[in-house]
This record gives structure tokens, C-alpha cells and sequence, in this order.
């Protein structure tokens, strides 16, 4: 498989989506979820990654306590205001009345994660009241399998601690059949790490799915952005660190992308 | 006063239209209306919709704002968005559900063999995800006001897994391709309609809402 298998009657281009950790106002970034430190202001990372070229933003909201979840409205909004791509909005969405004031703030898309465990007919009801357009469902997945057996994943919740037993490409087919109109891929295992995507999972589910899929977790290099793409067959790239330390810009991603093949927005 | 109105009948999100708007035009009145004499009484009118082609449909008969609707695309600079555009041809195939005429034409999905569904699967070739969602490129097929300094074949964003197929080939005045060529925006006199959303486009969908608050068919 190469870029070039694609139809040339499709010029659809893969998205650069920089994620932006959000937790009491600030962007953070962590490791393997935990020892997090600053990154810097929302809006203002937000400006800069549009200007940049980026094709989307992805916010997660990873503030601990309920009491203060609804801190990350006001930045929406405040983005929104001035930065005119899509906006993906996740992090302790339970309800659909979450999703109905996610979305009133200025996001276009609400990102499920542990509610969609808990209660799989939420991504239901949201997708029936709201289009699926705007449900995305995210999967942190965890390979479970030994070396030397076939390749398995299994799903983690509540910020990836917590084990479920149910197995992630399964899983992944059902939340598209339950109306998620895409679905944020993100491995535990190389999310921190800068090893790269883990690709046989990207794979694995986005061969397995009607909807796009987003890989996430695990880049170090432009390389990987376009394994993700190549390799993985994502229809969009997330990343953090590589992007807010200024390592790389979104034009360099872009452009090394685009010389290995992929459609970009350039 | 240029007032401009965005039809509001329940469904999708008409805070965005309106947020762009307002950045692309801040010297005009823009306004979010669940009124019909709202709608009447501004100078042009945009009418967005998102979801599902049955539920739009549904809530705008139920709005009441269907007659203002039809009144402004007899009369007056009308920019239908997304399902918005969709709604203007005569028919879905999304719910099998009767639209509002303005445009003959059906709403088709995209489906066939090269596209991915709940039953394909292939490990040789890369199929076609739908929803066709992501930036793709807008061939102009004519000159029209809505696209000045907007560059032939400059990336808008998408989100949709349905598009609009006029009978009057007349209509299109813009194209993208994904997996067929399909029409992405119509005119018509005082209507301009597009599939993609422009309040997500970045400068170029900005351009495109400033070029219709200027815009005098």
C-alpha cells in the first residue's frame, strides 16, 4: 500500500489535528498521563496553531474533579471566536446536556470516552440528537497480547487507568454502528513516549470502520505522522509535544508528509 | 443597515455561522432568528442545518419558518450551508424525506465499492471513509460573486456523507471529488448554496461569508 493506491478521484486530504491537554485554564502535557507540566495559554496556542495551517484542534479536558469541568467552556468560547476550524472537545462527557453545552460554546465536535463504556447508549441518543458528525468516540487501547500471539487490544477508561476487558477493534465497530461519526484512537502503550504510533492497532481499526479514524499517542518524528497515514491508513494525525515545544511546526509536518505522498492542505 | 439573518429552527450550529459571520462582517447586523418576520424583514438571509436530512426537515415544518424560508429564496440573497444546501432540492434519500423544491434534484449518499461501510472490508485497497470529512478542494465551474479572491481549487472543510445531485446541471457552480465528482455548491439568481462549511473553512470560508453580506445578485 502506498499513497498513491488512492482513487485520483479523491483529493480528501489527511488532517494535522494538534491536541491541546486542558486542565484549570492552562495547556498542559504529560507522560503516559501523568507528570504533567505547562504548555501555555489556549487561546493564544490556539491562534498560533491556525495560522500555522493546522487542520483542526482537538481540547481535552483532563481536569480531575467534576467541580471545575466546567472551566473549559469560557476558553471554548473564547477560541471559537477567533480561530474558524473545527474544535474537538473531550474529557468527563456524561450526559448529552455535556455535549448540548460543548457544543452551545463553540465546539463542533464532542469527543466520548469513559461515558460511552459505562453507558454505550449515550453515543446513541447523542449521535440521534445531534448528527454523528459531531460524536467522536475515543478509544484509549492497551495491547494486551503476548509477543508471538496474534495482535490484541483491549480498552482502558478513566484517563487509562482502568482495565475493561473488551477488546478495542470490537469495540471500535460498535461505537460506529451506535452513530460516532469518528473515532480518536489513542495507544497507551506509545502515548508520551515518541516511539511512534502503534500502527498494527491503527490498522487494525481503520480497516475495521466505515468512519474516519484518528491516530494518537506516540509521535517523536514527522516520520511517524506518516506512517500513521501510510502504514495505519488514518484520515488525520494527533499530536502534542512535537508541536507545542515548537520541534516542529505544522507547515514542516505538512510538507514532509505531502513529499511522501499524502494529500495535504499545504 | 445590511441585516443579515440566520435561520434558526432548532437544528445544528448556528453559533459558529454566526460567529464567522460576525468576524468576516462586523459591520453588518447579524442576527440568529426563530422568527418568521425576522427573517422577512432582513436584507439577506443564511440558512445552515446540520444532522440528520428527516429531523431538519421535521423541525423547520415545525418552526414555522419554512413559508419565510421559501419567501427569502424568491426575493433576496439567500446562502443555504450543509444540510442548509441540501435541503433546498426536492428530495433525500436520507430518511426518504420530501425537501423543500427550490432546486430540483435528490440527495444521494455516497456508497458503492469504493467506499468503506459497516460490512466492507479489504486489506489491498484503501476504501473511501463516510463520512467525507476533512479539507478538500473546490473546483469553481463559473464565475460568481461568492468566489471573488477565493483561488480555483482552494480547500474548504467537510463533514457530510450525503450531496446534492441538481437535474439542472446549470446549478453547480462548484465541484470536489470523492470518489465521484460530485456538486458541492449551487446557484441560482439571488440563492447561493454550498456543502462544505464555511465557518470552518479558516480565511477562505471567512471570504466566502464577506463576499455574500457584499454580494448584490
Amino acid at each position: 500500500m502506498s499513497a498513491s493506491d488512492i482513487p485520483m478521484n479523491n483529493t480528501l486530504t489527511r488532517r494535522i489535528i494538534p491536541c491541546l491537554d486542558v486542565t484549570a485554564g492552562r495547556v498542559v502535557k504529560g507522560v503516559n498521563f501523568v507528570d504533567l507540566v505547562d504548555a501555555g495559554d489556549p487561546v493564544e496556542i490556539a491562534r498560533r496553531y491556525n495560522e500555522q495551517g493546522a487542520d483542526e484542534l482537538t481540547f481535552l479536558d483532563i481536569t480531575a474533579t467534576s467541580d471545575n469541568r466546567d472551566l473549559i467552556l469560557p476558553i471554548i468560547e473564547a477560541v471559537a471566536s477567533e480561530v474558524f476550524i473545527p474544535l474537538t472537545v473531550g474529557g468527563g462527557v456524561r450526559q448529552v446536556a455535556d455535549i448540548q453545552r460543548l457544543l452551545n460554546a463553540g465546539a463542533d465536535k464532542v469527543s466520548i470516552n469513559s461515558a460511552a463504556v459505562a453507558n454505550p447508549e449515550l453515543v446513541k441518543a447523542a449521535a440521534d440528537y445531534h448528527g454523528s458528525q459531531c460524536i467522536v468516540v475515543a478509544i484509549d487501547a492497551r495491547r494486551t497480547s503476548e509477543a508471538g500471539e496474534p495482535a490484541r487490544w483491549e480498552i482502558f477508561t478513566h484517563g487509562g487507568r482502568k482495565a475493561t476487558g473488551i477488546d478495542a477493534v470490537e469495540w471500535a465497530r460498535k461505537m460506529a454502528s451506535y452513530g460516532a461519526g469518528e473515532i480518536l484512537l489513542t495507544s497507551m502503550d506509545r502515548d508520551g513516549t515518541k516511539a511512534g504510533f502503534d500502527l498494527a492497532l491503527t490498522r487494525a481499526v481503520s480497516d475495521a470502520v466505515p468512519v474516519p479514524v484518528i491516530a494518537s499517542g506516540g509521535v517523536g518524528k514527522l516520520e511517524h505522522l506518516a506512517d500513521g497515514v501510510i502504514k495505519g491508513r488514518a484520515s488525520a494525525v494527533l499530536a502534542a509535544s512535537i508541536f507545542h515545544y515548537g520541534e516542529f511546526t505544522i507547515p514542516q509536518a505538512k510538507e514532509y508528509m505531502a513529499r511522501k505522498g499524502i494529500n495535504m492542505r499545504l | 443597515m445590511n441585516t443579515i439573518a440566520i435561520v434558526d429552527y432548532g437544528m445544528g450550529n448556528f453559533h459558529s455561522v454566526a460567529r464567522a459571520l460576525r468576524a468576516a462582517a462586523p459591520d453588518a447586523d447579524i442576527r440568529i432568528c426563530r422568527e418568521a418576520s425576522h427573517i422577512d424583514n432582513a436584507s439577506r438571509v443564511v440558512f445552515p442545518g446540520q444532522g440528520a436530512m428527516p429531523d431538519c426537515m421535521r423541525t423547520l415544518n415545525e418552526s414555522g419558518l419554512r413559508e419565510a424560508v421559501l419567501r427569502a429564496a424568491r426575493s433576496k440573497p439567500l446562502l443555504g450551508v450543509c444540510v442548509g444546501e441540501q435541503m433546498l432540492f426536492s428530495h433525500s434519500e436520507e430518511g426518504d424525506t420530501p425537501c423543500l423544491d427550490v432546486f430540483q434534484g435528490r440527495v444521494r449518499r455516497f456508497s458503492g465499492p469504493g467506499y468503506a461501510s459497516a460490512s466492507a472490508h479489504t486489506d489491498d485497497t484503501e476504501l473511501l471513509k463516510v463520512p467525507h470529512m476533512g479539507w478538500n478542494r473546490v473546483k469553481h465551474v463559473r464565475h460568481h460573486a461568492l468566489w471573488d479572491g477565493i483561488a480555483d481549487n482552494t480547500h474548504f472543510y467537510f463533514v457530510h456523507s450525503y450531496y446534492v445531485q441538481p437535474s439542472d446541471p446549470a446549478l453547480t457552480a462548484g465541484l470536489a471529488h470523492y470518489g465521484v465528482s460530485f456538486t458541492c455548491a449551487v446557484a441560482r439568481d439571488n440563492i447561493f448554496a454550498v456543502q462544505f462549511h464555511p465557518e470552518k473553512s479558516a480565511d477562505a470560508g471567512l471570504r466566502l461569508y464577506r463576499n455574500f453580506v457584499d454580494w448584490n445578485p
